[in-house]
């Protein structure tokens, strides 16, 4: 059965790819997840603030305390080099890239124009085959439009882009007045591919502590639906690969969103929770699935449910809403507004 | 070599040792003392970085557990061929004595390195002198003076070299702080030289002589009166030829490097009738004063003494000319009840030995900057001017001012020998603001990026938060050999604009200087908010003033507090050394080096700062009249005690060097209580309070590591004096309904460390952000508080005051933190770090047994910030009463403690043996032999009883009775502390510490477990745990913390308790109330976390608490009394771990700076930790469950031992038997109580 697939021009063995995660943080993992078939491996993320906060905060640790007191000059011995989170970062691209063969895709995460955007460039001589930009931010600043974002956006899109060779993917989050126009304003910048969507890690309340907690959640079923939905409205519309990413935890979520329109299916919760094997897992049972559904390779079913290519496009839009409501009664678990 | 290009590098002179030595050794033994340390770290560092010696092989470096042990594994090493050194100083070179012996005795080959320092008498001092060396003259090593920073260099070398080829050992000496610590530019000495000097046939030698089956031979014999005379004679030869084969290498050296030495150098007019010979720093600057005079026509010269042992008479002679008529040697020690100190009396041999043949010339003896007091050619000149009297002043002092014995020789400090082409700078600065730092880089980038030589030396105070620095730095076309500090500065640089109130800063401003103040206010405003002193000076003077707010300009490029860079691009500019665009240029260059490797982000943030400062610069213009009403403050309150008026006071406002010989205590014994009038004033921000937030849980005040914020409760009435700001609350004690709460910060004394805000768990319920203290600035709110901190005061401690309705509350348990909050603490505004996590538990000590404490405290933090003058923490009550303290050393502090103890305990047995007979037995004598001395307030009846028998003493005439008095006050029950921290309890001390354990004796321990020599500067001990990099393991530590409280545990009948504050605070209180109750030896191993951590430290408690949350500092106490009742001693107070190790200790820059460094091991070592804390737990966890008297695990029955005489009645163990223990307690001996 074919399983190749491609993806920002990268000719990829399968379609299932592990995104940013904690899992490429090591080698051995990477390699595992080459042998259980992924198609790329998208290493975990260089935050902009990682960038420079590393190294004030080194800084800072190695200065406190220094030339104030005649005994104890100093706390730390004084290194010859120190890694901070760039280097270190680079260092895990090398390595992963002698390590196994399949695409390694370098996620690079900010949103503000600056310096730290030329760390792409560091990527791709790091030996990345793409890079996938994570465009996180919080917009809570009253003062500052969705237009001003947006324009921001598109600038560290363009930096990147004009910064390296290689292709770059935006991974971005669904909360766009117009999100398909955003799309194509992106690829317009030279986005190859567009990564849907970006989950933002919401906080917690501890009301006991009065505390606001930072907690990771792993993506659940549910979440499969937006980015589901999106692929299925943006491929064929906008010039750019799409991958889906959120929720994906089984082969019959790949299937889903390869029918929608992505070139890749990206999977991270899964693998936490249970392992890379479950890649082998849902690769095998894909497999026998396209042979009893007599599929001859993933290109044939990519996007087959795409919204262009259904027989209902307005299921994907308002019309939808309606009739969605109405299904609770009959499948309250199943419905998801 | 002649023709390689010489190196110009700039180095202090422990690194200059250093690496020589590292570069000549195979196998190097380190221990850390001050001011030493850094050749061991550089040593360390080399050697995890691979770095070769140059022979091409990596030098192994093994930490010991104390100088003693690293003088023994040298001394094994050198048995096993090994080329090996080792670098000590002070006390550290005493411990090495009795294997200094035993090397010499077998004439072997080493070279130690010693930066030279007082030795502990009267008081401990860091600085440089030669106590140390002198005390190891008799051992048979031959002892070579290096006198500057180039010479350290060279004469490494040159020893290394020497004892090879005369198979004598050696001890290359430098002066300690002032050669060890200053920056000069040196000609480096390459590996040519080294290899040529080094003769690989006599290395061949050394190896040939070690130990080894292959041909086995016997040494380190036994003798008999037989032969041992003859043995020790047969060595002469060897002495006597090391003087001429020591010249020969120095000749050779010479060659090579084209740097001449001779064993003694001569400097000065070649027909000179007065000569000084001295060692050392000092010889640089009679050098410059000898040269300065000598080109005035004045007959006058100088022998600088470099090879002094083996003293060779006959080159001595021949280097001080025939013509020299009068001599003054000096020596840099003092040798009480001498003839005369070492080197005096090696000369007058000299002359002696030869009078026959030679006119002897009148010679005196001379002492002078003992712990690095200043030594001057103003100083220089008067002892030229004491040799031109007709009879000499002999056995004299120079530098102070001895108006008890009159040895001191006078001097004009107006007389300099400068010379006018050296450019001198003074940078006044704050540790925390980076100045020293800048000034280093500033010395490197004048004397490697110029023709200039270039010298920097840096003062601190003794400080630990809020230090004061002071650096001064001198360039110039020559080289330079002013080994003291800048008199007349051409720059005064005062980074901080507080000082100028506290300081007289502009003293060492010459006529015409340049003065630059980081001033918050603007070009127009500056002038009316200097002190009168400082207007005055700068018009006097005509100082050209400028100004620069770094702060800002810091600030607003994210360096926060660092003006370092923002200070030294405006130096550079004023100060015309080197064209601006190219000084800035240099800078930047600098940054790279120094920051470059911390990561791009800093050396940008650096860069803008330097490209900002100029923008910032603005030049005061000076008014012709000086107008401010302000003025410099006086340095303590006028109602200090005389004492600190006439002798504290002084040294705080910097003026000790001017207090004479009379007004100073005789045996080092000064008051307590100190602290409180040294009002510092550094935090930018302090905790203000809300009272109706609170709910008066007194956490804040438990972890305050400075004692600035008290609690107490009040009677209504007694608040109608207070300041109408100052506030209270409703107590919230059952009993106390009538009562107020009071909590008050004292303004000036907190450092702003924020840990009391961070512990808060009183949260506005509608404005979480918000809570019961918040951190607000300090300014707006001083004079506020300073009035409330003044009536807060004045309030009665608790004890006298329960409450509001008087004697009917009940009295309080003193068990938790809700409650001893209330407790005056005794130990108060110390000068730790701000934000130490080793001085709370201190406090909480002296709350709950202060005024009947006496305190043994190792060397370290602890007795730096509880026991360096000027003043001390530890602290009295209203009745006199506190803490008494005292320092010993570092390796001895348990036994230090132990002899307390049992002194103590002779007063108490023989006061109880005069007692009867004195008074005769009675009612009362028989209520103080069988006092119940349980609570505080039993404590305070027994004192009551024993003033009554006191005042019927007086009227008693016999010597009985004058006996007695002088030991009945040891009937009221004493708690012997034994303090420290790990460097001393876990190695250099732990021999003792397991004997003090072991003895059975009522002593009690407290360890402050930082988990590396803090004091000296983070190196590490065997508490620190694996995979955290420290100094001497500069790759990680690869073995596990050791397990203390577990040694003890063996013991089965030594209470142990594992403590941590942050992790459950109540406990601590609940571990050393049954410490100090249990009639036996405790020991308490407390958590403290520490700024060599490389934390925030206002987070030290959160770390706390992960620490013990992560099962790697479990809390639990081990009493052997609960055997008694068939209970198993050992309580695991820690719930099972609940969060990972990497939680815990990725926090910390001590353990992520290996993941910068070795991602690799570090990950490694992150499995092997998370094993062993695994495992720990485990062990822990079965040791809690196995129950006591089953024979079974480490903790079984076991009857403590009978320590040597028992308690007296007077202490009944029922006062110290703990609620729920039966009557029987700890099991006694027959004849005790």
């Amino acid at each position: 059965m074919k399983l190749n697939t491609n993806y920002l021009g990268l000719n990829l063995t399968s379609p299932i790819v592990p995104s940013a995660s904690p899992l490429s943080e090591n080698i051995d993992t990477i390699r595992a997840m080459e042998d259980y078939g992924a198609g790329a491996v998208v290493m975990y993320s260089l935050f902009e603030e990682q960038i420079e906060h590393e190294s004030h905060e080194l800084d800072h640790y190695l200065s406190l305390g220094t030339d104030s007191f005649a005994e104890g000059l100093s706390y730390f011995p004084e290194m010859d080099t120190y890694k901070t989170g760039p280097d270190r970062y680079l260092e895990q691209i090398r390595l992963a890239r002698e390590a196994v063969d399949i695409p390694i895709i370098a996620s690079l995460n900010g949103a503000s124009p600056g310096g730290w955007t030329n760390h792409a460039r560091l990527m791709e001589q790091a030996g990345a085959s793409a890079i996938e930009l994570n465009l996180y931010h919080i917009p809570a600043d009253i003062n500052v439009s969705g237009e001003q974002i947006e324009k921001r956006y598109l600038a560290v899109v363009n930096l990147v882009r004009e910064a390296v060779n290689i292709p770059v993917a935006v991974k971005l989050s669904p909360y766009f007045s117009a999100t398909a126009h955003f799309a194509n304003e992106l690829c317009k910048v030279g986005a190859s591919g567009l990564v849907l969507f970006n989950r933002f890690y919401q906080p917690d309340l501890d009301i006991y502590r009065l505390e606001v907690t930072p907690r990771l959640q792993l993506s659940s079923p549910a979440d499969l639906r937006l980015p589901l939905r999106w692929i299925a409205m943006l491929y064929g519309r906008v010039p750019a690969d799409l991958a889906l990413t959120s929720g994906v935890r089984t082969y019959e979520d790949v299937i889903k969103g390869l029918m929608a329109g992505a070139s890749v299916v990206m999977v991270a919760s899964e693998l936490l929770r249970n392992g890379p094997s479950r890649i082998q897992d849902m690769l095998d049972a894909m497999d026998l699935w396209l042979e009893d559904y007599q599929y001859d390779s993933v290109e044939q079913m990519q996007g087959s449910m795409s919204q262009i290519h259904v027989a209902d496009p307005e299921a994907f839009e308002r019309a939808n809403y309606m009739k969605v409501l109405k299904s609770w009664r009959d499948d309250p678990m199943g419905a998801s507004i | 070599m002649k023709g390689t290009p010489a190196k110009l590098v700039t180095m202090d002179g422990n690194q200059a040792a250093a690496h020589i030595a590292y570069r000549a050794s195979e196998v190097i033994a380190i221990y850390p003392i001050t001011p030493a340390s850094p050749m061991g770290e550089f040593a360390d560092l080399w050697s995890a970085q691979d770095q070769r010696n140059i022979w091409g092989t990596t030098p192994r470096v093994v930490e010991l557990q104390a100088e003693g042990g690293a003088a023994g594994a040298v001394h094994g090493a050198l048995q096993s061929g090994a080329l090996t050194t080792t670098f000590t100083a002070s006390q550290g070179l005493l411990l090495m004595i009795p294997n200094m012996y035993k090397i010499a005795g077998e004439l072997t080959p080493a070279v130690f390195h010693i930066a030279a320092r007082s030795l502990a008498a009267q008081a401990l001092s860091i600085f440089g002198d030669h106590s140390d060396v002198m005390a190891a003259r008799a051992s048979g090593w031959g002892m070579l003076f290096s006198n500057s920073v180039q010479e350290v260099m060279d004469q490494a070398l040159i020893s290394h070299a020497a004892t090879l080829d005369t198979r004598v050992p050696f001890l290359h000496i430098f002066d300690g702080f002032r050669t060890s610590h200053e920056l000069q530019k040196i000609t480096m000495v390459p590996d040519e030289v080294i290899e040529a000097l080094l003769s690989p046939e006599r290395i061949r030698e050394h190896r040939a002589r070690k130990l080894t089956p292959d041909a086995p031979v016997l040494r380190g014999t036994a003798q008999n009166p037989d032969v041992y005379f003859q043995a020790r004679e047969s060595v002469n030869p060897y002495y006597q030829s090391t003087p001429e084969r020591v010249q020969s290498i120095m000749d050779r050296f010479a060659e090579l490097t084209g740097r001449a030495y001779r064993l003694f150098d001569y400097v000065g007019h070649p027909e000179a009738e007065r000569v000084i010979v001295l060692m050392g720093s000092g010889a640089e600057a009679v050098q410059e004063a000898v040269e300065f005079m000598a080109d005035q026509g004045e007959k006058v010269g100088a022998v600088k003494v470099r090879l002094f042992r083996p003293f060779s008479s006959e080159h001595l002679l021949a280097a001080i000319p025939e013509t020299a008529r009068k001599v003054a040697v000096l020596d840099r020690t003092k040798e009480p009840g001498s003839a005369g100190e070492p080197l005096y009396q090696d000369i007058m041999t000299a002359f002696a030995e030869v009078a026959s043949e030679r006119t002897m010339p009148t010679i005196v003896g001379g002492r002078y900057g003992l712990s690095s007091k200043e030594f001057t050619p103003a100083m220089v000149k008067a002892i030229f001017d004491n040799l031109s009297a007709d009879r000499p002043r002999n056995h004299f002092t120079i530098g102070i001012n001895d108006d008890v014995s009159g040895t001191s020789l006078p001097w004009d400090p107006s007389f300099s020998t400068e010379p006018e082409n050296v450019n001198k700078a003074v940078f006044w600065g704050l540790g925390s603001d980076g100045t020293v730092g800048a000034n280093k880089n500033s010395i490197k980038i004048i004397g490697e990026g110029t023709d200039l030589y270039a010298q920097g030396y840096f003062v601190y105070d003794s400080k630990k938060a809020g230090a004061r620095t002071i650096s001064h730095l001198r360039f110039g076309p020559e080289p330079i050999h002013s080994t003291y500090l800048i008199q007349e500065a051409d720059f005064v640089a005062v980074h901080q604009f507080g000082f100028l109130e506290r300081y007289d800063t502009l003293a060492m401003a010459r006529e015409g200087a340049t003065f630059l103040l980081n001033s918050p206010f603007g070009p127009d405003e500056v002038w009316d908010r200097l002190p009168r002193t400082v207007q005055e000076t700068i018009i006097s003077k005509n100082l050209s003033f400028h100004i620069l707010d770094a702060y800002k300009v810091a600030r607003d490029v994210g360096l926060g507090v660092r003006i370092n860079t923002v200070m030294q691009a405006a130096f550079f500019h004023l100060s015309g050394i080197l064209p601006s665009d190219e000084a800035t240029e240099r800078i930047k260059d600098y940054i790279r080096k120094t920051y470059g490797k911390r990561g791009e982000a800093v050396v940008q943030k650096n860069n803008a700062a330097v490209d900002a400062a100029l923008d910032h610069l603005h030049v005061v213009k000076v008014p012709s009249k000086a107008s401010s009403s302000i003025d410099l403050r006086p340095p303590v309150p006028a109602a200090a005690p005389d004492f600190i008026q006439n002798v504290t006071a002084a040294m705080i406002a910097g003026h000790g060097d001017d207090l004479p010989v009379s007004m100073l205590p005789v045996d080092g014994t000064y008051p307590t209580a100190t602290t409180k009038w040294e009002k510092r004033n550094i935090a930018l921000e302090i905790p203000e309070w809300d009272a109706d937030l609170c709910i008066q849980c007194g956490k804040c005040v438990m972890v305050c590591p400075h004692s600035v914020i008290r609690a107490n409760l009040v009677g209504e009435a007694e608040l109608a004096t207070a300041p109408e700001e100052f506030k209270s609350a409703k107590a919230t004690w059952r009993g106390y309904d009538d009562a107020r709460y009071v909590l008050q910060v004292s303004p000036e004394d907190c450092t702003g460390c924020k840990l009391c805000v961070e512990v808060c768990p009183a949260k506005d319920k509608s404005r979480v952000g918000h809570k019961a203290l918040d951190m607000v600035d300090q300014r707006p709110i001083l004079e506020r508080e300073q009035r409330n901190w003044e009536f807060f005061e004045s309030i009665p401690p608790f004890r006298e005051n329960l409450g509001g309705d008087g004697a009917q509350a009940p009295s309080l348990p003193f068990t938790k933190v809700k409650d001893v909050q209330l407790l005056q603490p005794l130990f108060e505004f110390s000068s730790a770090c701000a934000g130490c996590g080793e001085t709370p538990y201190l406090k909480l000590l002296t709350q709950l047994f202060g005024d009947r404490m006496v305190v043994a405290n190792a060397t370290g933090c602890s007795s730096i910030y509880g026991g360096n003058l000027p003043t001390t923490p530890w602290s009295q009550n209203a009745a006199g009463r506190g803490p008494a303290w005292s320092n010993s050393l570092f390796e001895d502090n348990a036994e230090f403690g132990l002899g307390m103890r049992v002194a103590l305990d002779k007063q108490v047995e023989y006061a109880h043996e005069l007692l009867p007979s004195v008074i005769g037995p009675n009612d009362d004598v028989e209520s103080i032999l069988k006092a119940d001395q349980e609570s505080p307030e039993a404590i305070d009846r027994q004192r009551d009883r024993i003033d009554a028998i006191k005042k019927q003493l007086k009227g008693i005439h016999s010597p009985a009775a004058r006996d007695l008095e002088s030991v009945i006050d040891s009937l009221v029950r004493k708690s012997v502390w034994i303090i420290g921290g790990d460097g001393w309890a876990y190695d250099i001390g732990f021999g003792g510490l397991d004997h003090v354990l072991a003895s059975g004796r009522n002593v009690k321990v407290l360890v402050l477990d930082t988990e590396v020599y803090s004091n000296t500067g983070g190196q590490a001990s065997k508490a620190t745990s694996l995979g955290a990099v420290a100094k001497f393991a500069a790759g990680g530590k690869a073995t596990p913390k050791k397990d203390l409280g577990m040694i003890a545990v063996g013991y089965g009948y030594v209470y142990v308790a594992q403590v941590a504050l942050g992790a459950n605070d109540n406990h601590v209180i609940k571990a050393l109330r049954e410490a100090e109750e249990y009639d036996g030896p405790a020991l308490v191993i407390a958590y403290s976390h520490c700024i060599a951590h490389g934390i925030d430290m206002s987070k030290g408690l959160q770390q706390q608490a992960l620490a013990n949350s992560s099962g790697y500092w479990p809390l639990y106490r081990f009493d052997p009394r609960r055997k008694e009742e068939g209970l198993n001693p050992f309580q695991l107070d820690s719930k099972r771990p609940s969060t990972k190790l990497a939680d815990y200790i990725y926090n910390e820059n001590r353990y992520n700076i290996l993941r910068k460094t070795a991602p690799g091991i570090a990950e490694s070592f992150l499995g092997q930790a998370q094993k062993f804390v695994d495992e720990k737990w485990a062990r822990y966890e079965a040791l809690a469950g196995t129950p006591s008297g089953d024979g079974g695990g480490p903790a079984g029955p076991q009857s403590p031992p009978k320590p040597g005489p028992q308690r007296p009645a007077g202490l009944n163990p029922k006062a110290v038997r703990p609620k729920g223990m039966p009557p029987g307690g700890l099991k006694r001996s027959p004849g005790s109580s």
